[in-house]
This record gives structure tokens, sequence and C-alpha cells, in this order.
């Protein structure tokens, strides 16, 4: 297949007659651990990053557990949450799967895989965007502007994005959702214990926005790594000598996986 | 010593190499060869240390007398933060790993150059980028949280808090993508026969500490993250009014920052190890003691944080746990001085420029470190805390420690860097003008804290009441920062001048056995054209004076 010349690596180009391999390895296996070893020395820095924030979620756990049972049974949508993990995991999987078709020479499978892994990128984004803007709309914001009141057209928490203007046209404003800052929405027995919102509720979303942001952050930065991969594999730059740089976008890619599987449960699910 | 040869080109100087491989302004802002990243850094630290220089000389005329000096008290405020940040975050940490560490790291490995090299230069440009933010506060209404942006002050003060903590925060990737290199690089280029008990000893200090580095650094960052989300947003996680806690700042900030000093003293130490054991012509004693307490203290580095907040109200349990195992932190410090004081007994000591800052170094760290007991000891710091003994504490450990170790592996490489060689005499005259003018300026604090005078204050006339003396011993330390000043800049001089009046230098000026001495002077462009000899970093017996190639060369076993 097809070599391209990458002419703009400079003095580290490649002296031994061999595309990609920079002058200061002495093969490709050489430089195939290293990049390995670099990523995964970077996941741990990245690990670290998120590492602070889950201190201090832990930290405010143990002081307001109130706060954070509350706040997730009446605030956050456990469905558009769970829809968002498959969506990651999914893409994990076809991530794991691009790297093998490289390491395989399929050229075409490599694109069309990580063509999907981005759509799955846009697909979270998305669904985060409407979490979001919902929270936006109630005033459901970190401390400082927390100002909690019901959605005045829109039930609290949608049950997903379609429902949103068909709720709004169909039936009047439900009365519950309007008292939902002194009184639970929810009558399940197990919530009922709130009769009242506990203090600084406005906490729990500075920490969700926090997390949740900085993992959205992530997210973006990875579905731009990825087109980065996907750009070069149309060149034909990956074979089963060389496909690294698929490896280790895609090593980075489960990271951030990994992150909302560890967000998702301790801010939607656990009481 | 052996460096003044009657030769006219020594063996092993190269006039091509990697400094007129190529020429332009572009070869150099887009080079990827770590010797020249190494030498940006080193000329954009010196210029950081000047920075941070000025500032320090301001800060000390101005409490050469009670009262106001010079300057009104909310810019002395300004001025000693400034001093801080710019000496911490833009010299001390990068000063050894990233310009030392890059220029020979890859040499003394036996590598072509670090496994990253594009990542290498991202980090020297973010480097810049974070300097940039530190210039634009200076320009822009400065900063005055002292370099540890305290909360709950940081969060309220008008001055530019956000701006500054994104300058760290950048400058922190920059660290760890240096750290990264470093790991990646120790551990996948080593040439045939570099085993990891064949490492000389500065580089299991600089994977020890890039391990710092990586582990510490983005806790730093997620911690001034959310401090610039807290004064953007208002997020209220250190901010009791909204439920937070200020204290949990302290913890994120030390998480990082009581390992940060590691970062600063380690490669530091590694430095020293060479020089010691180069300039007694013996091999270094304790190899592997020297090497694993490197390591140690990067571990347990981690875990005493506490003792910084031991009057932050913390439990009295936490409080004894923290300073229980600070000490345990002395122990391969002291493994480490004791090596190389075995290492100089009965070797044949050279004392050129290089061993006279390791000699220093040595006085230095011990009374930097021995009067850090007192701060590990619950009782004591409580007295002791925040007053000038820490201020004269980290001085000696930082300055007196880690610049000094700098100083030293400036002088001991600088031929290799530059390939010129610099007046032993004059260099080493300003080394102990250094050092006499170091000790004026920071012994009187140690006399001055542990009477009482808090760190910090602009005006001590309240405190002479009772401590009439307290001004006379502001003045001698004001004097010696200036002996201090001169000291360094004649340093500089020495360096600069060497540059267009030093001799060539040779391969081997010092006699090492390390793999940097084996490439010529400077450096060809790729280091080895073939993969060098590995041997013993340290057998001095097979390293002899040719006074006809005028440099030191390999001999055989006699």
């Amino acid at each position: 297949m097809g070599k391209p010349v990458h002419d703009d690596h400079h003095d580290h180009s490649a002296s031994h007659g061999s595309t990609f391999l920079a002058h200061h390895f002495a093969s490709h296996e050489q430089q195939f651990a290293a990049g390995k070893l670099g990523m995964w020395i970077f996941l741990v820095t990245e690990i670290l990053l998120f590492g602070g924030l889950f201190c201090a979620y832990a930290v405010y756990r143990a002081n307001h557990p109130e706060i954070f049972r509350f706040a997730a049974e009446e605030f956050l949508d456990k469905r558009l949450g769970g829809i968002n993990t498959c969506v990651l995991i999914f893409s994990s999987f076809t991530m794991a799967w691009a790297v093998r078709s490289a390491q395989l020479n399929k050229q075409r499978q490599l694109i069309v895989l990580l063509a999907i892994t981005i759509a799955c990128g846009f697909g979270f984004l998305g669904i985060k965007y409407v979490e979001y803007k919902h929270k936006w709309e109630e005033g459901l914001l970190w401390a400082a502007s927390y100002h909690p009141h019901a959605g005045a057209e829109k039930e609290p928490v949608p049950a997903s994005p379609a429902q949103v203007p068909a709720a709004a046209l169909d039936a009047p404003p439900p009365t519950q959702s309007q008292l939902a800052i002194v009184t639970p929405k929810k009558t399940d027995a197990v919530e009922s214990e709130f009769k009242t919102e506990p203090k600084n509720v406005g906490v729990f979303f500075s920490i969700y926005f926090m997390m949740t942001g900085l993992h959205g952050i992530h997210v973006i930065a990875g579905m731009s790594a990825i087109v980065w991969v996907l750009l070069r594999a149309r060149k034909g730059h990956f074979n089963s000598e060389y496909y690294g740089p698929v490896d280790f976008v895609g090593l980075y890619w489960h990271l951030v996986d990994l992150v909302w599987i560890y967000l998702f449960p301790l801010l939607y699910l656990i009481h | 010593m052996a460096a003044a040869s009657s030769v006219a080109v020594p063996a092993g100087h190269a006039t091509d190499n990697y400094l007129t491989h190529t020429r332009g302004f572009l070869s150099w802002a887009l080079t990827l060869d770590h010797k020249r990243i190494g030498m940006m850094y080193l000329v954009s630290i010196m210029a950081s240390f000047l920075l941070g220089g000025i500032f320090a000389l301001l800060i000390r005329t101005e409490l050469i007398s009670p009262g106001r000096t010079m300057m009104q008290a909310s810019t002395y405020n300004q001025y000693f933060t400034l001093h801080g940040a710019v000496m911490t975050f833009l010299f001390i940490i990068p000063g050894i790993p990233a310009a030392l560490g890059n220029f020979v790291l890859p040499i003394m490995l036996g590598a072509k150059d670090v496994a990253f090299p594009r990542l290498n230069l991202a980090s020297f440009y973010l480097w810049l980028l974070g300097a940039v933010f530190f210039v634009v506060v200076l320009h822009t209404g400065g900063l005055d949280t002292g370099w540890t942006f305290y909360t709950p002050y940081s969060t309220t003060t008008s001055t530019q808090v956000t701006l500054a903590v994104t300058g760290a925060f950048i400058l922190g990737f920059s660290s760890i993508f240096t750290g990264v290199n470093f790991i990646a690089t120790i551990h996948m280029l080593r040439p045939p026969g570099m085993t990891w008990f064949r490492l000389p000893l500065f580089l299991w200090a600089l994977y020890a500490t890039a391990l710092v580095q990586v582990l510490a650094t983005p806790v730093l960052g997620i911690t001034l993250m959310l401090l610039a989300a807290e004064r953007l947003f208002g997020l209220g996680i250190f901010d009791p009014k909204l439920g937070g806690d200020p204290v949990l700042f302290q913890h994120f900030f030390w998480f990082y920052s009581h390992p940060a000093v590691y970062i600063m003293i380690l490669p530091g130490m590694g430095v020293i190890s060479e020089i010691i054991s180069v300039f007694s012509r013996k091999h270094i004693f304790g190899y592997k003691f020297i090497a694993m307490s490197s390591v140690a203290i990067a571990l347990i580095g981690f875990l005493v944080w506490g003792h910084h907040m031991f009057t932050s109200g913390q439990s009295r349990l936490a409080g004894m746990i923290f300073s229980g195992l600070t000490f345990a932190v002395a122990i391969p410090s002291a493994i480490k001085v004791f090596n190389w004081i075995s290492t100089m007994y009965k070797g044949s000591i050279y004392l050129t420029t290089p061993m006279w800052y390791a000699l220093e170094f040595l006085f230095l760290f011990g009374i930097g470190g021995l009067t850090g007991l007192f701060l590990g000891s619950l009782a004591t710091d409580v007295h002791l805390h925040d007053t000038y003994f820490i201020v004269a504490h980290f001085h000696y450990v930082m300055v007196g420690g880690t610049t000094f170790a700098f100083l030293a592996g400036l002088y001991y490489w600088w031929p290799k860097m530059t390939g010129c060689m610099y007046s032993q005499n004059w260099a080493s005259l300003a080394s102990v003008l250094t050092f006499i003018g170091f000790n004026l300026a920071f012994f009187p604090q140690f006399l001055l804290g542990s009477r009482g005078m808090p760190r910090r204050y602009y005006d001590y006339t309240g405190l002479l009441g009772e401590h009439p003396e307290f001004t006379h011993l502001h003045r001698v330390s004001t004097l010696g920062s200036y002996f201090l000043a001169i000291g360094l800049f004649m340093g500089l001089f020495c360096l600069i001048y060497s540059l267009f009046r030093g001799k060539p230098a040779p391969g081997n000026p010092w006699g090492g056995a390390t793999l940097e001495w084996q490439c010529s002077s400077p450096p060809p462009h790729d280091n080895f054209s073939s993969p060098p000899v590995v041997g013993d970093p340290y057998a001095m017996k097979n390293i002899k004076y040719d006074p006809k190639a005028g440099s030191y060369v390999k001999v055989e076993d006699a």
C-alpha cells in the first residue's frame, strides 16, 4: 500500500528508509513501545486530574450526604444519563474495533469505525446539552448561581428531548413541578424523607458541573484526536506495522469512557 | 585544573556540532533537538531568575529600616508574591530538569534524543505561555496572595488571581510533559548495556523527579482550576458561606506543592552525586543507596503534605502522623549526604568551580535540612510557624540546596554545552562570594524567626520595643542579599566572557566517566553516530589526563 512521505518531520525524518519512524528510535517496536508507555503515563496524569475532583466529591458527600441524595433524586435524569453511558460504551467498542482494523490493514473498516466513534461522541454531547439546558432553565446551577425554580412551561426533567415540545403543547404545566422547591416531586416511599430541601444544594451542582464539564472537555479533546486519526487514516497512513496513533488515541478514548462510567453512578445513581 | 592545557584545539572539541549544525532563527524556534530546547530553557529560566531576583532585592531593600523605606505596603505584598511565584513556578521547578536535564539526559543515557521530541518543544512553548501570563499579571494589577493562593483571601482579593493561576496551570502542563518524556526516555531509549543500575545517579534523580511531576502536578492543575472557577462563577467549594471548606484548598494545594519541593531538590541531589564523585576521583560510595533514596524521597514526599497545616486546624492524630512521616523523609536525605561525604573520604579532591558549589551545597543543605526537623516537630512548629525561621529554612533548602546545585551543574556541563572553558579562578571566587552573601542574607533570618519576627511583614516598627535587635538583623540580611547578587552576577559574567574569550573545551575536561563526556564538546547534532559503549558510570580509575590530547581519556585497566 502507498506510504506517502511526510515532509514536516524536520531532522527527525525517516533516515532509516521507513516512513514514520523517527530517527532516534531503532525500530518500529521501540517507537510503539515508547509511545504506548508515554500514553499510559499521560493517562495516569488524567486520572489524578479527575482524582482531585473525586476527592472533593468524597469530602462533600461524607459531610453532606443528604444534599447528594436529594439532588440526584430530584434533579438528575437517570434515563438520559443511562443512555449516555450506553453511547459511550458502544463508542469504546467501535474504537477498540478500529484499532483491530488498523492492525489487520482493513483501511475502509478503520475509517468507518472511527467515524462511528466520532458520531457517538456527538451523540453524547447532544444528550449532555439537553441535560445542561434544562438545568440552566431551572436555575439549577453552581452554588453562587443556584436559584431553583420549576420550568414554567416544561417538566423539570423531561423523559427525552423529543418529548419536550409535545409535553409543552399537549398539557398544561403540572402543578407539582412548581412545588419542586419545597416538596419533592416524586412520591416514592424512599425519597419521601425530604420534606424540605436541605441546605446548600448548590454545592452538589458545583461538583456536578465541574465533573461533567471537565469530562465534556475531555470528550471534545478525544473527538478532536479521533478526527486527526481519521484524516490520517484516509491518507492510508496506518498499517499492521505502524498503527501507534490509532492505538494511543483509542486508549485515551477508553479513559474518557471510564471516567464517565464512574461519574454516572456517583452522581446519578447511588443513594 | 587540567583544562588549562597547552594544546590549541584539545581532543574532543568539535566545530561541527549541534550549535553550528543549522543556522537561523527558525532552526532554533522549531528545533526538535533536545540540546537546543535545553539551551532555550536555560536562557529563559535565567531571565526568570533575574526577574525573581530583582523582586527579592526590592523586598530586602524595603526591610532595611522599619517603617516605609521605598514602597507602599500593597506594593510590598505584590513584590513578595511575585518573587515567590516567579522563583517557584518559572525558575526552581523547571530549572534543573528542563534546562540541564533536557540537555544532559539523552546524552548521559546514550540516546539520540528524548522519546517525544515534539512534546519536548511543546513543553517549552507552554512554559513560555505560562511566563507570558505572569508578565501580564505584573502589568495589570499584580498579585498579592502569596505564591500559595490561600483561600479565602485569593477568592476575594481584586488582584489578578485568575490570570496567575491560569499561568501556573499552563506551567504545570509544561512540567508534566517534561516528566512524561523523561520517564519514557529512561525506560525505552537505553542503549544495549545500559542497565538500570548503570544509570548515572543524575538520571535516577531525574527519574524520581519525573515520577513526582507526573503524579503530583495534575492535582495542582485541578486545584487551580477549581480556584479559577470559584472566582469566575462562585463555585462555593472553598467558600463556607455556600457550604464549602477553605481548608480543603490547603489540602489540595499542598498535596501538589509539598511533592513539588522534591521536584526542586531531587535533581539537584543528582547533580551533586555526579560532581562529588568526579572531583574526588573516586567511585561514588553507596550507588544503590543513593539511587533508591531518590525514589524513596519521591514516594514518601507524597505522604507529608499535612505538615504545612499543623496550625490550620487538622486533628491532633493527623498532625502526629504527618509529623512522623516528615521525619521519615530525613532518612533518605541523610543517606545521600553521608554517601557523598564517604565518597570524598580519602579521595583526591579537585577544588574546581563545580566542586566549590557542590561543597557549599552540602553545607547549606545540611543547615536547611536540619532546621526542617524543628518545623516537622509539632510543638516547635507552633512557635516557629509563619515566622522568618520558615523563610530562612526554605531558602536554605531551595537556594542553598537547589540553586547552588543548579549552578554547580551549570558550571559542570557548561564546557559540554558551549564548548568553552571559563576562568576557574574568577568563577570559584564568584562562588565563594555567593556563598558568603547567601549566609549573610539568610542566617540572620533564623535568629529573627526564632525571636518571633513574622514572615511577610512590611513594617516591624511595632516589634522593636521588645526586640530592638530586629533592625540590625534585617540590615545584615539585606546587606547579604546584595553580596549574593554581586556573586551571582560575577558568576554570570564569567560564563558570558567564556563564550567570547574562553579556551576551547576538550571532550572530557573534568574526567567524568558518564557517557556525555564520551562525545565531543559541544556534542554533535545526533549525539552518537553508533550506540556508545556503556560501562560503569563512576569508574574514575580508568579515566586519566593526557597532556598531549589536552583532555581526559579512557585508559585500559592497568
